[in-house]
């Protein structure tokens, strides 16, 4: 009888699922997304940002920046497993009579490659000699390899720029871009060249300054990253004169706290916008569910003189919202999956479905189904069979 | 007396109209016998539909005891009273009530659907009951493919698919021509000659007239009246 009714009235069906299509949708869609996005942006944060600390030094009128001093002073600190400090300057770069233009050279320290080797596609990284001797080596991307060696072997060729020659000693991996760091000196920076990492002091020594004004610290255990922050904070003002505006940290490890608990926010709240839709779809189930029940009268009372027990009845038309709602779900479960999938191809993060959502938005269809039919059902178990069958 | 399968003894229905309350039936006395073929006549307004609906157990009286197969059906709550409906009873009604969207032999299944019988034995059953009524090659038609006098033999095939206690119709021939009309009433006698317990409510006295035994019923009373005074 249920499923009868549900054919029988195809468009009514259909409109009346909307309601519950669209609300399912639209909470799968955002729960899947963003829990894609939250994912993607933890990988790539913990790619970069496990153990790791960032500072950035405005400096003060009368210190610009980190000495060679304060950077010993800061790699002496309690778990602290290296520094890398970091500069970055513009410059045109040549080679085999090519010329680009605005090219990102980078100034770190051998840090920078021993604690991510993976940044390396071949070749070398920076050396701990090569810092001592301020070495003329660099490591070159492949935007700028494109460009310049086109499908020759770059490691072991040279480069001028700044008026120096610089040795290829290592080729970056190419999904090095895809680190956060290089994401934001990108942003900073603004050009797309391509990129080019030197030893730090002789980037400091090409842009005239014997100071540094960023650098990132790799913590030996970061269970112990407040006590170290802490130390490095006390190591800073005293390098600042206790003027702890002059400089800025930046620990990776709670700014994904804080974006978890942002994004976790987000998703709540946009559900919750969702779910207005969902009550909506339930107020149409069960205005279609009333109608339904005024419209066979006739045949619920027949159905009651030929001997069908009110609880059967009821069943029936419960049976029947609570289907409909299941189909609204399932359809919106799978749209919402669809969505999020070329969401996911079009933003660029990995699609993976998400059970929870899955799993909240049938329960919640099946109790919109519950909840909105049961007043309907009711009515019609109650009806009087005389008064149903005299309607004819 | 003991093959009285129906008994009411003063039966009273009151319905409240605003403020003042309705009597539409006064005490009602009736007896019907295993086997007999009662016709109610009464013009409309006569509480008729009343007297159908208590008989049928759809609803219950005022006051007054009814009795049916040795049951009294007064103190039954709702489930009871639609096992009763379900084992006791074959509604037949006017406007035949079949379910349009369902076969004829899908239209007699639906009241052994609501008394349990299995399945299996559910199609042979009610197949059984349309050759009965003449209807063997139709099983499979549906309301809007079968003429009325057919339709009206299909609801009569569903109110016997129980084999229930008594058959009870309310103007069974109201929708029909006249002659599809006696058609219905000869399927009514030959029922009735083998051996089924037939009430039948009617305002028509031509229709009345194919019973055994008239009962008129004018105002809420009832009297016994015979064929011949009409």
């Amino acid at each position: 009888m249920s499923w009868e009714n549900i054919k029988g009235n195809k468009m009514r069906t259909f409109l009346t699922m909307l309601g519950i299509i669209i609300g399912v949708t639209a909470i799968i869609a955002l729960i899947t997304v963003m829990e894609g996005a939250t994912n993607e942006i933890t990988s790539q944060f913990t790619a970069l940002g496990a153990g790791k600390v960032s500072v950035t030094v405005t400096g003060t009128p009368m210190k610009s920046g980190l000495s060679d001093q304060d950077i010993e002073n800061i790699a002496a600190i309690d778990n602290v497993a290296g520094v890398d400090p970091t500069t970055s300057l513009t410059r045109h770069v040549e080679a085999n009579g090519t010329l680009v233009e605005d090219v990102t050279i980078e100034g770190r320290s051998d840090c920078y490659f021993s604690n991510t080797p993976e940044l390396i596609g071949s070749g070398r990284g920076l050396k701990a000699a090569d810092m001592d001797s301020h070495s003329r080596v660099c490591i070159i991307d492949g935007t700028l390899r494109t460009a310049l060696f086109a499908n020759e072997n770059p490691v072991g060729q040279e480069i001028v720029f700044g008026g120096l020659t610089f040795k290829i000693v290592g080729l970056l991996d190419d999904d090095s871009d895809n680190d956060v760091m290089s994401a934001m000196s990108l942003m900073q920076g603004g050009n797309d060249g391509g990129r080019v990492i030197i030893p730090y002091q002789v980037a400091l020594r090409m842009l005239g300054t014997g100071s540094v004004n960023s650098l990132t610290l790799y913590l030996k255990d970061t269970d112990q990253s407040d006590a170290t922050i802490q130390s490095l904070k006390e190591t800073l003002n005293a390098a600042f004169n206790y003027r702890d505006n002059a400089y800025n940290v930046l620990n990776l490890d709670s700014l994904l706290d804080t974006m978890n608990t942002m994004t976790g926010m987000m998703t709540t709240l946009l559900a919750g916008i969702a779910s207005i839709a969902l009550l909506v779809g339930g107020i149409g189930i069960m205005n279609m569910m009333l109608v339904s029940v005024t419209e066979r009268t006739t045949e619920i009372g027949l159905r009651k003189a030929l001997g069908a027990r009110p609880r059967l009845i009821q069943t029936q038309f419960l049976l029947e919202s609570v289907m409909l709602s299941l189909m609204g779900g399932v359809i919106g479960i799978i749209l919402g999956n669809l969505i999020s999938a070329a969401i996911a191809a079009w933003i660029g993060f990995t699609f993976a479905m998400s059970p929870s959502a899955i799993t909240l938005a049938f329960c919640f269809s099946a109790s919109v189904g519950i909840l909105f039919g049961w007043a309907p059902a009711r009515k019609a178990s109650r009806l009087n069979p005389i008064d149903a069958l005299r309607s004819m | 007396m003991d093959d009285v399968i129906l008994s009411m003894r003063q039966i009273v229905k009151q319905y409240p109209m605003g403020d003042e309350i309705q009597t539409v039936l006064k005490g009602i006395d009736l007896d019907v016998k295993q086997g007999e073929f009662v016709a109610v006549l009464g013009p409309s307004g006569s509480g008729k539909s009343t007297l159908m609906n208590i008989i049928g157990c759809l609803d219950t009286p005022t006051s007054g005891t009814y009795v049916l197969s040795g049951r009294d059906v007064g103190g039954l709550n709702e489930d009871e009273l639609a096992q009763v409906r379900s084992k006791e009873i074959g509604f037949i009604f006017q406007s035949f009530q079949l379910l349009p969207r369902q076969t004829a032999v899908e239209n007699v299944e639906l009241p052994l659907i609501y008394s349990g019988v299995h399945e299996r034995e559910r199609r042979g059953r009610a197949e059984q009951m349309l050759e009965r009524v003449g209807l063997a090659d139709k099983m499979d038609h549906y309301p809007n493919q079968l003429s009325g006098g057919q339709q009206q033999r299909v609801a009569i095939a569903r109110a016997l698919a129980n084999h229930p206690a008594i058959l009870l119709a309310d103007e069974p021939t109201g929708a029909l021509d006249q002659q599809t009309g006696r058609q219905v009433m000869s399927l009514f006698h030959d029922l009735n000659e083998e051996g089924n317990t037939i009430i039948m409510i009617t305002h028509d006295i031509g229709i009345a007239r194919h019973a055994q035994r008239i009962v008129r019923l004018l105002d809420g009373v009832l009297t016994e009246g015979v064929a011949e005074d009409a």
